[in-house]
Parts: structure tokens; C-alpha cells; sequence
């Protein structure tokens, strides 16, 4: 098997906040043989500012991108909406066409049929609208179309793990970025309603492909004083927890 | 007009302050959505007629003015009058004006969304005229002094109980009465002397063919049918949008309409209005009120082909959860907001930002437009124009400063996480809006790049 060359991005939140979800992002991939580099003045993708209707300014963000990441066969970042700022804006490289969300390589590229992981919980998988809806790393509710779910066929090799149904299979939670801040009267009851959902059936961990969304649904769930914790699904997939 | 740049948010946050009004509102839309997929899913190849009926009305805004005006040549051949108004001011003059002829000084209107963003009943009303709307979540929304919330369930952000009180007091039905069917009957009694009694009766267009001159009026409660049928002049107004080509269109678009607005296979009535009946006057007002402009925008032309379905709103997480009003325009939801700043970029500056982006907007159009995108652009072209103000401006030029430069980002990162640590009342507090309903993550000792750098080289 010839070895992948993969660069790895971590946007700048979880850089700072989630450490363990770059490190099991870096341990996942190298389990698959890959050979992981991560460039040290790596920052952020620039959505925050594209999104906030700045695009304009975000050239800074872009240059460095290209700069870091140009001389890597595959990039890779556990972030469905990074993914998709990427994939989107960086014009005039060929950076989107290499840019990977984790789960969408170790399904598509690497095409994973097995995994040493264990996590024995009841887990509820928040699919991000980024990853989902932008990347199509799962069906979509509103199209009449095949289901399908990249994360969950991941989640699907882990031992010990059950997956519990929800009402509402990928609503929003309402981060949506500065959305969140903006909008915080919306942003912060869409997120306790989807906290509820996952709740509600029993989940002991919630889980995604992106950590932006988890990260607002953590903040409400320690708000709420709740024992649901949030794990990103690098972490899940890199879990040897045994029951 | 800085002062409106956080309408949405405002407004959004006032009706959030009744959360179990919240969760109902959600839920019984949620419901709406629940029904349109329920309904979709029965059509076998659902998204082949989104597709052809996208492709449809492709082709009708490439050549717009052809069919307009062979929609005119054959609407005229009919028997009916056609109007043209450039804008909202010269459609209610018009209607003022038909009004005046004929000495009438009361009219009966079905639902038209075309009206409410002309802002018709306000105009007829300083002029004399009394309109009485005869949809019921319009008349309930009317006699309640809103307007609509939704552009097809006008009054869905009322209780029945509410209903019930509305109705008590301009209807005279018992207080405490809020028996849905009761209601109903009171507004049938009620309503049906309008019917008798007005001469004039003002109808929406769902579909106007430029093949036929004929145009279609969709309701469930043959309240068009009812004014049209029963008054000497007919009078109906549509955006110059809502045209098709071909009578044979109608089986693409009548299969996708009532489908996607409320889950059923097709509105209790879709009626044809083809030729005024004998001694019947029946005049048609085009109407342009910035579609034209809008039309040669490229990125955002497209927002034109809408059939007013609202399954946009209906999906819509933030419309679910703020309701109508707070959207301040009389097209709400996710596609009012890519409609709004067409008509006022100030006013409505802060529609666009009123979503978190997600798509499902998108998704649920029959005619598929790119809502969400636009979204997006409409964001870009706000902020260019210079409708940001000025601490959003300035936050957005120091963020970009830090992640532009690798070496600020990690002192920053460093320094913000120390804050988080040893004085986390820094951020925890009020004017921290994250932390208002939700925690701070916990900030941990050492970032990711840290731990490469001590750990893998």
C-alpha cells in the first residue's frame, strides 16, 4: 500500500479548546498507515470572517493556507464546516480537490471496513449542516432520495457502541458560527432542543463530525449541570474503552 | 439606519422570552414540515420535478418580457383589462383608482402576498375604502391589527384560545369559546355577507399562462372563488414573476405546491380564471415593484422563481423559533430574506444574517433556489455597501490580524487560555454572550500545536 502524505489541519477552536480531538485525529490516521505532517503556522480557515459577510478580508487566511498546505498529496481536518470554507473559497489552487473532513477520508480514500475502537455508551450523532448538507457526508431529510451515513458506517465498526434514534435527525443546533453570539436568543434554544432530542433517548455521549457544534451543545449541557458529555467522532474512533 | 441592523436578533429574542410559546410554535410547523416530506415521498421521482420545474422557471425569467407580453396580448383577446405597475405606489393606485370608478368604498381580498408587500389595506384604508380579508388567518390576523406571520398560515402564531378572544370581540361569539370548528362556522356567517355584499373582490395569482392569458388562484377555502364569483368587478394582482409558460406547466407546479406548503396532494381548490363572466369587469395589475432591478442580479435572480410555498419557512430552525414578526417584512422566513434586501438594503440588513447557513431551505424548494447561498451573498454585498456597523467592522479586522499571522495567533491562543484559567471571570460574564445561556469550554493547558511540538518532533 503506498503511504499517504497527509497534512493536517485543526482549525484554530480546536487548536486552542479541543487538543485531544487533534491528537486522536493524528493517532487515527497514522493507525491507517497514513504519514501525518501537521505545519506549525497553521491558523484558521477563515470562515468566521467570510461567514460575518467579510470574505473580503480573508485573503490573509488564504495565502497562509495555500502556503502551509500546497505541498501535501491530502489535507485533512476534523471539521465538516472548515472542510467546506476550504472547498469552497480557496480559488485558484488545487487545494479543494485534496481537502478532506476526516470522516469522508477514512470512509472514501482510505475505505475503512474495520476499527480496533471500543466505547460502550449510548451515543447520539449530531449531524452537522456543513459536513452534511454541504459535504453530503450523509442523506439528507429533505430530499426523497436513498439514505445513507458515512459517519454512522464508522460509528457502525466501533464494539460496544449503540446508537440511539432521534426525532429530528439532522436539525441545526445553532451554532452557525458568530450566529451564535448574534443570534444568541435562537442559537441558544436551538441548541437546547437539540440537547433534549439526544436526551430524551437516552444518549450518554453526543458526538459529530465537527466540533463547532459540539462545543455549543456542551456549553448548554454544563449549563444544565446534565452528565451527557460530547465526544468528537475522531475520538470515539480512537477509543479503546472497554466496558 | 444603524438602529435596524439588530431587528432580527431583537425581535427574536422578545418572543424568546416565552419559551413554551416557542416550543409550540416550533412543533406545529415542525408538524408542517413533517407533513411535505410525508407528501413528497409518495411522488415517485420528487426531486426530478423540483428539477424540471426549476428548469421551467429558468426559462421563464431568461425571457420574462415575452411572456408578459404574450400573457398580456392573450389576457386582453379574453375579455380582461391588464394594468402595469412599475412599483407599490402605482399598484394601489390603480386599485384605488377601479375602486373610485365603480364608487366603491368596500372590497373583499383573498390572500395576495403582493398586496401586503404593497401595503394595500393601509393605503385603501387612508383613502376610505374598508377591506375586508377573506382567507381566515388573514381576517383573524386583520381583525387582530398584524400582519400576517406566515405567508401561508398568516395567523399561525396564535393559540386557538387567542382566536377565540379576537373573535369574541370583533364577532361577538361567546368569551371563552375556542372551539376550532365553532370559530370557523362564526367566520363562515360572518364572512359570507361580505361576499353577497361587496362588489369589488380582490384575488393573488398562484400562476399566470402567457400560452392562455388565463391565470390560477389556488386556496382551501374557495374564499377567491366566493369574492370573484359574486362581485361585478374582478380585480387580480400578481409580480410579474408568477408567470408560466404553458397551461401544461401547471402539472409540474400544481404537484409541487400544495405538496410542499402543507403536505397535501393539492390545494381544495385551484381555480382558472380564464375570461370575465357577462356584465363581470375583470382587470389584471402586473406588477414589477423592483423584480426587474432584481432580475439582472446574477448571483441572486433566481430568488424570482419562488412559488410562495413557504416549506422554506416551515424547515426552517430560526424561523421556527422566532417567529414571523420578527422578520419585519411581509415575506418572512429564509426566502423573504433574500427578497428583502432587494428592495431596501438599510432596512433590511439584518434578514441575511437571521440563519445559521444550514441548507435546509435549500433543500425543501420545489424550484430550488439556492436560498442558503444567497444568504451567504446577500451577507457579502451588505457588509461592502457599508452596512455594518462599526464594532463589527473592527472586530472582524483585529480577528483577521490574528489568524493572518501565525506567530500573533499563538500568543493570542496562549494569552486567552491563561485568561480562561487564572481569571476566568474575564469572560464569564454578562457581556460574554456566549456565556449568558451557555459555558465556556474548558480551556486546557497546552493547544494542540503545543503538544505536536513537545510530542512528535
Amino acid at each position: 500500500m503506498t503511504k499517504h502524505r497527509v497534512g493536517l489541519f485543526i482549525p484554530c477552536y480546536v487548536d486552542q479548546f479541543y487538543p485531544q480531538v487533534g491528537i486522536a485525529t493524528l493517532e487515527l490516521l497514522e493507525k491507517f498507515g497514513c504519514e501525518v505532517v501537521y505545519p506549525p503556522n497553521q491558523t484558521c480557515c477563515g470562515q468566521p470572517m467570510a461567514n460575518s459577510g467579510f470574505e473580503h478580508l480573508t485573503t490573509g487566511c488564504n495565502d497562509l493556507f495555500i502556503k502551509n498546505f500546497s505541498e501535501f498529496d491530502y489535507i485533512v481536518a476534523p471539521s465538516g464546516s472548515c472542510v467546506l470554507h476550504i472547498k469552497e473559497h480557496l480559488h485558484g489552487s488545487d487545494i479543494p480537490k485534496k481537502m478532506y473532513e476526516l470522516v469522508e477520508f477514512l470512509t472514501d480514500v482510505l475505505k475503512v471496513d474495520s476499527l480496533e475502537a471500543s466505547f460502550p455508551y449510548k451515543v447520539g450523532l449530531h449531524q452537522s449542516c456543513h459536513g452534511q448538507r454541504g459535504l453530503g457526508l450523509a442523506q439528507m431529510s429533505e430530499l426523497m432520495a436513498p439514505p445513507f451515513s458515512k459517519p454512522q458506517q464508522l460509528l457502525d465498526l466501533v464494539k460496544g457502541i449503540e446508537l440511539i434514534n432521534l426525532d429530528r435527525v439532522d436539525e441545526c443546533c445553532g451554532f452557525g458560527g458568530t450566529f451564535c453570539v448574534a443570534e444568541e436568543a435562537v442559537s441558544v434554544k436551538m441548541g437546547k432542543d437539540r440537547v433534549a432530542d439526544h436526551i430524551h433517548h437516552g444518549a450518554e455521549v453526543i458526538t459529530g463530525a465537527d466540533m463547532s457544534c459540539l462545543m455549543h451543545l456542551e456549553g448548554i449541557l454544563r449549563r444544565q449541570k446534565s452528565d451527557v458529555r460530547v465526544k468528537h467522532i475522531a475520538e470515539i474512533l480512537n477509543s479503546q474503552i472497554k466496558a | 439606519m444603524s438602529t435596524n441592523h439588530n431587528n432580527h436578533a431583537a425581535l427574536a429574542a422578545a418572543f424568546n422570552k416565552d419559551e413554551p410559546r416557542v416550543e409550540w410554535h416550533d412543533q406545529t410547523l415542525w408538524w408542517v414540515r413533517k407533513k411535505r416530506d410525508i407528501a413528497a415521498a409518495k411522488v415517485p421521482d420528487w426531486e426530478a420535478l423540483r428539477d424540471t420545474a426549476s428548469r421551467i422557471k429558468d426559462n421563464v425569467l431568461s425571457n420574462l418580457s415575452g411572456y408578459l407580453r404574450q400573457f398580456e396580448e392573450e389576457a386582453i383577446r379574453n375579455g380582461i383589462t391588464v394594468h402595469w405597475a412599475a412599483d407599490a405606489t402605482e399598484h394601489n393606485q390603480i386599485i384605488l383608482s377601479l375602486l373610485q370608478k365603480h364608487k366603491v368604498d368596500k372590497m373583499v381580498k383573498s390572500k395576495s402576498m403582493l398586496t401586503e408587500e404593497c401595503h394595500l389595506n393601509e393605503f385603501l384604508h387612508e383613502n376610505g375604502v374598508e377591506v375586508i380579508d377573506t382567507d381566515l388567518g388573514e381576517r383573524v390576523v386583520q381583525l387582530a391589527g398584524e400582519p400576517p406571520s406566515h405567508i401561508v398560515l398568516p395567523c399561525i402564531h396564535k393559540k386557538k384560545e387567542e382566536i377565540g378572544e379576537i373573535f369574541h370581540e370583533h364577532l361577538g361569539t361567546p368569551a371563552g369559546n375556542a372551539d376550532p370548528q365553532f370559530l370557523t362556522h362564526a367566520a363562515r356567517l360572518h364572512l359570507r355577507e361580505k361576499f353577497l355584499t361587496r362588489r369589488v373582490a380582490l384575488t393573488g395569482v398562484n400562476f399566470a399562462v402567457a400560452e392562455t392569458g388565463e391565470f390560477v388562484v389556488c386556496t382551501n377555502e374557495g374564499n377567491a372563488d366566493m369574492g370573484a364569483h359574486l362581485a361585478d368587478v374582478h380585480i387580480a394582482c400578481m409580480g410579474i414573476e408568477k408567470i408560466i409558460p404553458q397551461r401544461r406547466h401547471l402539472g409540474v407546479f400544481l404537484r409541487l405546491l400544495a405538496r410542499s406548503a402543507t403536505g397535501q396532494p393539492i390545494t381544495t381548490y385551484s381555480s382558472h380564471f380564464r375570461r370575465p363572466r357577462p356584465g363581470q369587469e375583470m382587470h389584471i395589475v402586473l406588477v414589477d415593484n423592483g423584480r426587474s432591478v432584481h432580475l439582472g442580479r446574477k448571483d441572486f435572480r433566481n430568488s424570482l422563481k419562488c412559488i410562495r410555498c413557504a416549506a422554506c419557512f416551515n424547515t426552517c430552525p430560526v424561523y421556527r423559533r422566532s417567529g414571523g414578526h420578527s422578520y419585519h417584512t411581509a415575506v418572512a422566513g429564509p426566502i423573504g430574506s433574500i427578497l428583502a434586501p432587494n428592495l431596501d438594503r438599510s432596512k433590511y440588513a439584518d434578514l441575511p444574517f437571521a440563519s445559521t447557513l444550514c441548507g435546509s431551505c435549500s433543500n425543501v424548494c420545489p424550484v430550488k433556489i439556492d436560498i442558503h447561498e444567497q444568504l451567504y451573498k446577500w451577507r457579502q454585498v451588505i457588509v461592502q455597501e457599508g452596512n455594518a456597523t462599526a464594532g463589527k467592522k473592527a472586530a472582524m479586522k483585529a480577528m483577521n490580524w490574528v489568524l493572518s499571522n501565525p506567530s500573533v495567533y499563538h500568543g493570542a491562543g496562549r494569552a486567552g487560555r491563561w485568561f480562561m484559567l487564572n481569571a476566568p471571570f474575564t469572560v464569564n460574564n454578562g457581556l460574554n454572550a456566549w456565556w449568558r445561556q451557555r459555558d465556556m469550554p474548558v480551556a486546557p493547558k497546552q493547544s494542540f500545536g503545543e503538544w505536536y511540538k513537545k510530542n512528535k518532533h
